[in-house]
């Protein structure tokens, strides 16, 4: 499989993405999904600046990313998805098997979410679509860099 | 005379606030920076806090990494204000050069700042 992480991080592509996990990983490609920063020239150039020329940045919507999953997925290149929220990827797990674990790297403090974790705020809404994304068989664990432990869901949603 | 340039020091964790301790003991200058950490923050809250930090001042934003969030927020929030003007790569050099420089337009002490912190680096022999 060569997309290594499926993360939702709000910060979308930053540090932790690019170093923390991108060099254990050996990441050569990362999938930003979001339909703003897809349609949004000057927005692509910010997330294209801190990221090292040996890797690819990719812009999608997520109907372009549903479509262009199995594409990246047989990329030899290790590669990251990742979205900004959970609906995002809850909507390109749908009628796709090959998302078997999902990372919530950053959900940030907003109006109407609580504190579960010290980079995991959600609300009633996003805590009971990670529910049910596990209900579907899919692994999701809150994890912000790699030499932290992986919480699982039932830990703080 | 005009009001001298701001300094605000955009940084992860409390780098920028440890950088603004050290510029003061050096130069015992304790007011041209304000710091601003991205602890905790999407890019709405660290535009608020940088909102905050900057005010209605000419100012110079300085980053500690030349991508991630602090950049992206950083220069989203620079792009349509002419007061203001950007740096990566912040170091102590920049900022003891910038404490004695803020006369200067946003942009010229920038990159003046700039220069100043890339001569600082380097390879002595042991």
């Amino acid at each position: 499989m060569s997309i290594k992480l499926f993360r939702i991080d709000d910060r979308l592509i930053h540090g932790q993405v690019v170093v923390g996990w991108g060099q254990p990983l050996h990441v050569r490609f990362i999938v930003l999904v979001d339909d703003v920063v897809r349609a949004s020239p000057s927005e692509q150039e910010l997330y294209r600046m801190g990221v090292p020329a040996h890797i690819d940045v990719i812009f999608a919507s997520v109907a372009e990313a549903a479509a262009r999953l199995p594409e990246w997925d047989a990329d030899p290149r290790p590669g990251i998805v990742v979205s900004g929220d959970i609906a995002t990827l809850a909507a390109l797990t749908e009628n796709c098997h090959r998302v078997a674990r999902i990372n919530v790297g950053g959900i940030h403090a907003k109006p109407g979410r609580s504190e579960r974790l010290r980079f995991v705020f959600l609300s009633d809404a996003e805590a009971a679509e990670l529910r049910r994304l596990a209900a579907r068989g899919i692994e999701v664990t809150a994890q912000d860099v790699p030499t932290a432990r992986p919480v699982p869901l039932a830990e703080f949603a | 005379m005009s009001e001298p340039l701001r300094g605000v020091i955009v940084s992860h964790a409390a780098v920028a606030a440890a950088l603004i301790a050290a510029v003061e003991s050096i130069t015992g200058v304790g007011d041209a920076f304000v710091p601003v950490s991205n602890d905790g923050c999407d890019r709405e809250a660290l535009f608020q806090t940088l909102a905050a930090a900057v005010g209605e001042h000419p100012a110079v934003l300085f980053v500690d990494l030349p991508g991630g969030s602090c950049l992206t927020g950083a220069v989203a929030y620079a792009r349509g204000r002419p007061g203001l003007a950007v740096v990566t790569g912040v170091n102590l050099a920049m900022l003891l050069d910038f404490v004695f420089h803020r006369e200067l337009a946003p942009l010229a002490a920038a990159q003046r700042a700039a220069a100043a912190g890339s001569r600082a680096i380097r390879t002595p022999a042991a």
